[in-house]
């Protein structure tokens, strides 16, 4: 295999000629542990660094919620995440009367073609600033830092409990859906750049009108479904 | 007039230009990738668009599985030890050196602590094989509130987990204090897709009891294949 090749023709003439000396070094042997070498490294290493989603939870020790999370009506859409990947959601606040109107909850799906588009409506006038500015962060027209500092300015200004336009979304997965439902709200979340959104718990009237909904009676809790029987044996 | 020679063809080829190519691959692989971490549970994330990367170090990773076991990780050897031994005095276990220090190689635990002691003694291949039975009870860190008395008599209702979270960000504490520089552990979630969100739910749930209210949730890049 390997060989330093030298010039072949000796004819060891009495001429005392300074050869050519050609040096050819055979690579093949390098080559074939190069290649072993690759092939280790791609079969026992990732190349993809997983991402993270930053999400802060409200704190347990305030039980006073009045505060801050007055939102307009107008302004909160309320996201239901339920059984086999269902999305529903509402627009407003829940009131008594529509308890029972199964009408008030629309179903939707995650993705583009689902609840982004009511999201990107609900969010425009931000959307289009924050992507913007998204733009020139590509462009490198301007510093990372400065993009967030502008992006929090804009989020808050549109925040605003008075005067805000930026829609708040309160998420609330139900016992039957998954962790990548949560995700995936999240992540719609992001894509719309929307600033203001939540987890939180459902309550009793959101497990109402899903079972309304849905007839699914694993989204009400055990107090509602003794209630329920106890009314209709009546 | 000159004479047709027939040349020896030499059938040789050169390969320095292949070695050149296989070299600058070898190099890009090396300074690119990170190694797979072997874990005791295959875990599939959810995918996102979010693009912020997972820090390397200073974060305690929390790993759910399917079921709601719960393994954990932490990249600082040296406060694994600590945190081992405090935990222990805290349930009353005293380590022994050697076990401490098998704790410390290890990439991820997920042991009761009354069983650690026995886990912590067996060699590498029965510790794999230990975790294999992963329907067990005797994996996972347990989450279910057990009311214990612990060494100095007092009666909590914390679960296992609870308490690993909390003497993790107390030794970074002590540490902290000695080096000021030192930033604050994270929380990293680590789910399984198909987990259900009532399993998650506990463990946020817990860790806002421990008024730890910033987690990441590690994820994948979301590609056009996987939307």
């Amino acid at each position: 295999m390997s060989e330093v090749q030298t010039n072949d023709h000796d004819d060891g003439g009495g001429k005392n000629k300074q050869k050519k000396q050609t040096l050819r070094v055979d690579f093949t042997p390098m080559v074939d542990m190069n290649m072993l070498l690759i092939t280790f490294f791609m079969f026992c290493t990732t190349l993809l660094k997983p991402q993270t989603m930053n999400i802060n939870m409200p704190t347990k020790d305030k039980p006073k919620e009045e505060e801050g999370t007055q939102v307009a009506d107008s302004r909160a859409v309320t996201l239901l995440l339920g059984a086999d990947n269902e999305l529903y959601y509402y627009e407003g606040k829940i009131q008594e009367a529509s308890y029972e109107n199964p009408e008030f909850l629309k179903s939707s799906t995650y993705g583009a073609e689902g609840i982004r588009e009511l999201l990107l409506k609900k969010n425009e006038g931000t959307y289009e600033k924050i992507q913007e500015l998204k733009l020139q962060l590509q462009h490198a027209q301007i510093a990372d830092s400065t993009f967030r500092q502008k992006v929090k300015e804009i989020q808050e200004e549109a925040n605003k409990p008075v005067g805000g336009i930026a829609p708040t979304i309160m998420i609330k997965p139900t016992d039957q859906s998954t962790y990548k439902n949560m995700v995936d709200a999240l992540d719609e979340m992001l894509v719309c750049n929307i600033g203001a959104y939540a987890i939180m718990d459902l309550s009793l009237g959101d497990r109402h009108l899903l079972y309304k909904k849905t007839d699914n009676e694993a989204y009400l809790t055990e107090g509602q479904l003794k209630e329920m029987k106890g009314s209709s044996g009546k | 007039m000159a004479k047709v020679k027939v040349k020896k063809q030499s059938t040789f080829i050169d390969m320095t230009a292949m070695s050149d190519v296989t070299v600058l691959l070898l190099t890009f692989f090396m300074l690119t990738s990170t190694f797979v971490k072997s874990e005791p549970i295959q875990v599939t994330t959810p995918s996102s668009v979010s693009e912020i990367k997972v820090p390397e170090s200073n974060v305690m990773t929390i790993l759910v599985d399917q079921n709601g076991k719960i393994f954990m990780s932490l990249d600082n050897q040296n406060e694994m030890k600590t945190t081992l031994r405090t935990l222990g005095e805290d349930y009353g276990i005293a380590f022994s050196e050697k076990q401490l220090t098998a704790f410390q190689r290890l990439k991820s635990f997920g042991v009761p602590i009354r069983s650690m002691a026995a886990f912590l003694d067996m060699s590498t291949e029965q510790q794999e094989k230990y975790m294999k039975d992963i329907d067990s009870k005797r994996v996972g860190i347990p989450t279910d509130s057990v009311e214990v008395s612990d060494a100095k008599g007092l009666i909590s209702s914390d679960n296992e987990f609870k308490r690993w979270v909390s003497h993790i960000t107390r030794t970074r504490d002590e540490n902290r204090k000695l080096n000021s520089e030192l930033p604050e552990i994270q929380i990293a979630i680590k789910a399984d897709k198909t987990t259900n969100y009532p399993v998650v739910k506990k463990v946020i749930d817990d860790l806002r009891d421990m008024r730890k209210n910033r987690y990441l949730l590690i994820t994948n890049l979301r590609t056009a294949s996987s939307e």
